[in-house]
């Protein structure tokens, strides 16, 4: 199966623009199982972020996908155009990574 | 923004480098000694980056009360299980201190599981009765990572909490370690820290293996800063493999070893794949529903059926709990067994498949009682420790090792930085890792791409089973990574969440480490313990002694000798 993923692309101040990317996977697999194996095989720049990889435990994997918040390490891969955006409410980092740390663990 | 030249610039009494089960520990008791400024860095979010938020179950201490178990006899058992290879010392601390550390945390309302009055506690395979005790099933690591954070808090400004800043090289001046560098991952930046004390608390490399169980931060980087900084390393070629990780079908909300606590509290059994039996085929005893098979024999047991072309279709072994009643299954895991049921699995009906997975290391940074290291200045705590485990870890020590030694070394690093003469941190000596931080390549590179050409290297060759040809194999292919990697980073410096650029200083950090495990794992010509090697199959009681490296100033690898057991 083949997903096509339309990822918002660079930093704060830079004007808004997606890229797709095609991407085949297996019924099951999470977006960010995609969005690391993007990293691998078609673009390492891409700027999300995660720890935990499977176990919902870190939260740090938070972003939209169509408009609505998800984790990316348990939201499914399917068939079909997927719009994924950074969080809205947060100041962005790059790509799909933004600023989550609580206020008093950032550096200055 | 700060130029080229003006490095952001930290300073504490002591820093600790990771926030995890050991880092908070230590920064907590460092505090409570009476640093006044303790400095809490992760590369990640603050108790989240790491393998203690991931935690299942089982915490081993000894805590029954009186009379019914003592921290002795946890003691025997854990040296047992280190097949006389653990330093006896470091193991009594883990068991002593573990237990005294398992009661603060229930005062600071962890929420230990009760049974009447007393502490719910589950036997563990190796343990010689059930010591072993719980939050709930899959939250004991969430709940031991808010408590210790919450506590971090309550000791106030004493302790300053950081993410997202990965440590990538110690400042060394005069032999002693006097703080270290760090890219700071949010916006791409250096930045230097100096420190009276450092205590490195990045717990274990699970990272080198494609397939893991901890999180992507576990690149094994406290090994290779310390190494670096001239400490020695002990024991590097025992990595445990977690027999039964998740295999298939693909299982996501959950974290893969999370059929450890169904075994414990309903046995189930393993099967090859015909369905058949086959632990008493590899020297296991038929289970009989019984969880009662150590690590190593599981592993070894799982990983020969299948190259004997009995394995599952996906390689690997069916764990089955078909034969256990509905209603047994909802009472012990109810809200777990409907989120399988998304996943769409139904445990009345399918098996599921697993095979061993890289978990944990038993070995990492030597020290002594206190938790420091060879060099001045430098101590390490929790998963980065080696030694105290010896050739295999019981299950459940690994936790209360991270508070032992992270309290240990919290107290000692309090005291190292209250007395005179300690040196101050010197810009100059930081330089050339500040260098590199602001370095580019010249040429592009994929490192995402390596990072996973380096764990298939890993699992295919430096695996629970190992041969002289596979290991001399890993060793070549490791030096060619190391080339292909070159001394500058891809990219350009200050460029926010930059993973290219990260995954390069990671890189530089795992690729030592690899080196350090194959290094330990050709050597060993015996097999023991999590190390096996096909071509020395047998213990070998003239290998009873500890293998540690150091890397001399400037040399690519780090030389190998053997050091008898600790007394
Ligand atoms: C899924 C899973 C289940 C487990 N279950 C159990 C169990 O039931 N019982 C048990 O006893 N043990 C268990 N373990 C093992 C146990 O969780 C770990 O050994 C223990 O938590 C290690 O604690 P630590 O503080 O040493 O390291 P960690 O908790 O791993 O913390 C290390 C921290 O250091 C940070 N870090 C790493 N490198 C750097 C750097 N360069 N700069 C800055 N920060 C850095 C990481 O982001 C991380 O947050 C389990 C492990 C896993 C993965
Ligand atoms: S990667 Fe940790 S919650 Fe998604």
């Amino acid at each position: 199966m083949i997903a096509r993923l339309l990822i918002r692309r660079g930093g704060a101040g830079e004007a808004p623009r997606h890229e797709a990317f095609e991407i085949g996977f297996e019924p099951g697999e999470s977006i960010l199982d995609a969005l690391r194996r993007l990293r691998v095989s078609q673009d390492p720049t891409l700027a999300f972020r995660y720890a935990c990889i499977n176990a919902n435990a870190c939260k740090e994997c938070m972003m939209l996908l169509d408009g609505k918040v998800i984790y990316a390490c348990t939201a499914r891969l399917e068939a079909r155009e997927m719009r994924l955006d950074p969080l809205p409410n947060k100041p962005l980092l790059r790509d799909l990574a933004t600023v989550i740390a609580p206020p008093d663990e950032r550096l200055g | 923004m700060l130029s080229r030249k003006e490095v952001a610039h930290l300073q504490a009494d002591v820093l600790v480098i990771g926030a995890g089960g050991a880092g908070m520990y230590a920064a907590i008791e460092a505090a409570r000694r009476g640093a006044a400024s303790v400095l809490l860095v992760d590369r990640s979010l603050i108790g989240r980056g790491g393998a203690t938020v991931m935690t299942q179950m089982t915490v081993a201490a000894a805590v029954a009360p009186d009379g019914e178990d003592h921290w002795r006899y946890h003691l025997a058992d854990t040296l047992t299980a280190g097949r006389g290879l653990s330093d006896p010392k470091l193991a009594a601390l883990l068991c002593e201190v573990g237990a005294e550390c398992i009661l603060e945390m229930d005062a600071w309302k962890v929420g230990w599981a009760r049974d009447g009055d007393r502490f719910a506690a589950v036997q563990a395979p190796g343990h010689d009765r059930a010591r072993c005790v719980y939050v709930d099933f899959l939250s004991t690591g969430p709940a031991v990572s808010r408590t210790l954070r919450a506590q971090v808090q309550r000791v106030g400004p004493a302790i300053r909490r950081i993410g997202e800043i990965a440590v990538t090289d110690l400042v060394v001046q005069d032999g002693a370690v006097t703080g270290a560098t760090a890219l700071h991952v949010a916006s791409g930046q250096a930045l230097t820290i100096g420190a009276a004390a450092t205590i490195i608390a990045t717990g274990g490399l699970t990272r080198l293996y494609g397939r893991n169980s901890a999180s992507a931060n576990m690149s094994g980087d406290g090994y290779a800063l310390a190494l670096r900084a001239g400490a020695t390393l002990v024991d590097m070629e025992f990595v445990q493999f977690f027999p039964i990780g998740h295999l298939a079908p693909r299982l996501i909300g959950m974290d893969p070893i999370m059929w450890d606590p169904f075994r414990y509290k309903l046995g189930g059994r393993l099967l090859n794949g015909a369905m058949e039996e086959f632990l008493p085929r590899w020297g296991g005893d038929a289970e009989n529903g019984k969880y009662s098979t150590t690590r190593d024999l599981a592993t070894y047991a799982i990983t020969k059926e299948a190259e004997a072309g009995r394995g599952s279709p996906s390689g690997g072994a069916w764990l089955s709990f078909t034969h256990v009643p509905e209603a047994e299954l909802r009472g012990a895991f109810g809200p777990v067994i409907d989120r399988l049921a998304r996943n769409g699995i139904d445990l009345t009906r399918d098996a599921i498949e697993v095979s061993p997975i890289a978990h944990y290391h038993m070995g990492g940074v030597r020290v002594d009682a206190a938790m420091r290291t060879d060099v001045p200045g430098l101590l390490a705590a929790g998963e980065a420790v080696g030694g105290a485990n010896g050739a295999n870890r019981l299950s459940g020590n690994a936790i209360t090792e991270a508070f032992a030694f992270g309290r240990i070394a919290g107290a000692e690093a309090a005291r190292i930085a209250a007395a005179a003469g300690t040196r101050a941190f010197n810009a100059a000596a930081a330089a050339p890792a500040l260098e590199r931080l602001h370095a580019t390549a010249a040429r592009g590179m994929n490192t995402a791409a390596m990072v996973e050409r380096l764990q298939r290297v890993m699992s295919a060759d430096v695996g629970p089973f190992r041969t002289v040809t596979g290991l001399a194999r890993a060793s070549v292919a490791l030096e060619a990574l190391r080339d292909e990697l070159g001394d500058a980073p891809p990219g350009v410096p200050g460029t926010p969440q930059d993973l290219t650029r990260l995954d390069w200083f990671d890189l530089r950090q795992m690729i030592l480490v690899a080196e350090a495990v194959v290094q330990g794992a050709t050597a060993r010509t015996e097999s023991r313990g999590s190390h096996q090697r096909e071509d020395f199959p047998e213990q070998d009681a003239s290998w009873q002694v500890n293998q540690i490296l150091q890397l001399a100033k400037d040399a690519a690898r780090p030389d190998l000798s053997r050091v008898a057991v600790a007394a």
